[in-house]
């Protein structure tokens, strides 16, 4: 967390008081709430009214799924989801919830190679069904795994031309790319603030005002009557100090994670092991790839064993894929953007932030050589 | 030494893990993934391999600021000891998964990666016990030896490691009593010091072995036959839901004509048969056995050793040569009788607490008398090829 955070953080829940009572203290707290609020709107060119606070991306992503489904299902009889092969599991698995559960029907939008969604493919599928057909489009803002940005503006204008509310998770690309809820077009968005720098817990969606959401929980309805339970005054506190310090290092993070981005998928590809980058990589762009995120596919290996490599070489770092029972699985982004099961099963993610240098970057490509012979000799035991 | 502690989840293992952390090696914990469809949650004492033992086995591995994967072995479980076992049932042998799993599994599969990844040896919460002695050539030579707790000692589902095997093997626990290992794991702190111990073949968490292979093998009718008589006296679902010595589940538990208790004698997977007979028909006191696995040298001429043929079963007083033209083959002489070994159980040798090696039973026989018909019949029938 940022330091500034949690000071912000600690001094608020000192304070005490709670948000929705109407003594003194209620009072205080309510303003701390509220001007939070405006700050957070601010930085993400969001109107104060349109935040609607959560305890974080995932429970935002729900509302935003599910929400909109039952309120478009009511409304206007829409029973189908579209979304991108590529989201994270907060969005497909309501998604797949709806369809197993409560009969809704999904269109999943296939990615390219790089892991693009392509709007012509939104645009046929919203031209078959329409508004009456399509309850909600969903299509992350940028990708947690292999950080492909999207084209999230031109779709959004595509879901708004037939008439169908657009979602976009955006909490990986918060803190890293512009992100404007206004002028993206979209009518829901999803943050979380621990992705900025902020306390665990707390997240908000971005809700323009005509949004129709249905509520998941009920009672008391204390945000815009979709959202119930006392807000964390303390955590929306820190959570505004650091979307707001994060948003105004933003270029300038940007910039320098990118060159240390580049340094180590060039370093990466240059050790002759035959690792590949996988998603849209060039260098200097900061722009269509997250400027933080390099994914790397090392044939031969099993991702898990690289991991265990080079955690205790002293890298921390991810395979990017879900566990069930906990038990590694191939990556379903790497998967749904045609890599073979063999190849994503190698797949290795390393995300670069404000902590990360270039030494640490030297040490992971130092290490990676003699980690990779050993991981592929494992392959081959096992 | 940098070791691989093998998580179960359950208290054993947990303590072995502790154990190690404590003579000073680096040890990383893993949790092996042996089922696809592993259950959430567990509802009784047996099995193993769900979610909440992995979970078990992290939070053990967190107390102990130790690193812990969960390696995923379900295939190759699946098929060396899972398909293994269905295969072992429907030729008419009794196998032991356990046994199967450590050689194939913990000891191969596990160590294997472990070593290429930079590991020197495996650890587990087996209760046995290595001992390390200098041997002729002043090399250092680890022996495998039972453990003190006799109730717990599984000194028999290890006979099958080899010497290779045994030497990057790791049990910590052989010189402790199971109560004491309890003991040991409250005053660790540990959530799970006072988790049921695990029962029966893990992967048949309800006890029903019979339903658990007709559900894979589907009903194969055949006749029950009396060994004695050739007669058919009954019928039966499927042959390889019996095992010699069983007396139960028969549907005739005496004879007719002369009261006395049927059990089975052979089952010849061939013609479906299962052969029944009374109980001096059990008695045996020769082994064939194959799949002879050596800790060390092989012996070149007759030994005197103990001899086990289940787990946790009695040791028998015994004579054992290498056969001359097989040296997979390995001949048994008992001193004395026993009963209800079936072929496809293991046979362990023993010197003293001392494991000589092992090897698989192929055919049983009754020496000093002339073996009955069908007895013979079933040995050269059940023999593995």
């Amino acid at each position: 967390m940022r330091e500034s955070a949690r000071e912000a953080w600690t001094e608020q829940a000192r304070r005490g008081g709670n948000a929705s009572s109407l003594h003194t203290s209620g009072r205080a707290a309510r303003a701390v709430v509220e001007e939070s609020r405006e700050q957070i709107a601010d930085a993400l060119g969001a109107r104060p009214s349109e935040v609607v606070f959560t305890s974080g991306g995932t429970e935002a992503d729900n509302l935003a799924v599910k929400g909109t489904y039952a309120a478009r299902l009511r409304s206007v009889g829409a029973s189908r989801l579209v979304a991108s092969g590529i989201e994270h599991h907060a969005v497909l698995d309501p998604v797949q919830h709806l369809v197993r559960r409560q009969g809704a029907e999904v269109t999943w939008l296939e990615p390219d190679r790089c892991g693009h969604v392509s709007v012509e493919d939104l645009r046929g599928v919203l031209a078959s069904g329409g508004a009456d057909d399509v309850a909600l489009v969903s299509v992350m803002w940028a990708n947690n795994e292999v950080g492909t940005v999207q084209p999230v503006a031109d779709l959004a204008a595509a879901a708004r031309e037939a008439g169908v509310p657009f979602h976009t998770d955006a909490v990986q690309a918060v803190g890293q790319l512009a992100v404007d809820f206004a002028a993206s077009g979209a009518d829901l968005m999803t943050v979380s603030a621990h992705k900025v720098g902020g306390p665990v817990g707390v997240g908000a969606l971005v809700a323009r005002r005509d949004a129709k959401l249905v509520p998941l929980a009920h009672g008391g309805g204390q945000e815009r009557q979709v959202r119930s339970g006392t807000l964390d005054a303390a955590g929306i506190r820190a959570f505004a100090v650091a979307l707001t310090e994060a948003v105004a290092e933003r270029e300038s993070a940007a910039a320098r994670l990118t060159a240390l981005r580049d340094s180590l998928i060039e370093g990466a590809l240059g050790l002759d092991l035959g690792i590949t980058v996988s998603g849209c990589w060039t260098a200097g762009d900061a722009t269509s790839r997250l400027p933080g995120n390099a994914h790397l596919l090392v044939p031969g290996c099993e991702g898990d064993s690289l991991l265990y490599l080079l955690d205790a070489a002293g890298v921390e770092c991810s395979t990017g894929s879900a566990c069930q029972a906990g038990v590694p699985q191939p990556s379903h982004v790497l998967l749904a953007m045609g890599y073979p099961e063999v190849e994503a099963r190698g797949a290795l993610r390393l995300s670069l932030g404000h902590t990360s240098t270039g030494a640490d970057v030297e040490a992971f490509l130092s290490a990676l050589p003699g980690v990779v012979e050993r991981a592929r000799r494992a392959s081959g035991a096992a | 030494m940098r070791v691989v502690a093998a998580m179960s989840g359950g208290v054993d293992s947990a303590v072995a893990a502790a154990r190690m952390l404590d003579a000073g090696h680096d040890v990383v914990g893993v949790h092996l993934a042996l089922s696809r469809s592993a259950a959430t949650l567990r509802e009784s004492s047996r099995g193993c391999c769900t979610i909440e033992d992995a979970g078990d086995a992290r939070r053990v591995a967190d107390r102990l600021g130790i690193p812990f994967y969960v390696w995923d072995m379900a295939e190759r479980f699946q098929r060396d000891v899972m398909d293994d076992f269905v295969a072992e049932y429907a030729a008419g042998r009794t196998p032991n998964p356990c046994l199967r799993c450590n050689e194939s599994i913990k000891f191969t599969a596990l160590l294997d990666r472990a070593v290429a990844l930079g590991f020197d040896a495996v650890a587990t919460g087996h209760y046995a016990q290595v001992v390390e002695r200098v041997g002729s050539g002043g090399a250092t030579v680890r022996e495998l030896h039972r453990a003190v707790d006799p109730d717990k000692d599984q000194s028999y589902v290890l006979g099958v490691l080899d010497a290779e095997q045994l030497s990057r093997a790791f049990f910590p626990l052989g010189d402790t009593t199971k109560p004491r290992i309890r003991e040991e794991a409250a005053a660790r702190g540990f959530s799970i010091a006072k988790k049921p111990d695990s029962y029966d073949i893990c992967f048949i968490p309800d006890g029903d072995t019979r339903g658990w292979l007709t559900s894979r093998l589907g009903e194969r009718p055949g006749e029950i036959v009396d060994a004695t008589s050739g007669e058919v006296v009954g019928s039966h679902r499927g042959s390889y839901g019996f095992t010699v010595g069983q007396r139960r589940g028969l549907g005739l538990d005496r004879s007719a004509q002369d009261g006395d208790p049927r059990y089975v004698v052979g089952v010849d997977a061939p013609t479906n048969r299962v052969l029944i007979g009374t109980a001096d028909l059990l008695g045996v006191d020769l082994l064939r056995a194959d799949h002879a696995r050596w800790c060390g040298a092989a012996p070149v001429d007759e030994i005197r050793v103990g001899a086990q043929v289940r787990a946790h079963g009695e040791e028998v007083p015994a004579w054992a040569r290498v056969d001359e033209s097989d040296p997979e083959v390995v001949h048994v002489r008992l001193d004395s009788r026993l009963r209800g070994v079936a072929p496809g159980q293991s046979v362990v040798l023993y010197d003293g607490t001392r494991v000589v090696g092992s090897a698989t039973i192929a055919a049983t026989g009754l020496a000093g008398r002339t073996p009955s018909g069908i007895v013979e019949d079933s040995m050269t029938l059940t023999r593995r090829t």
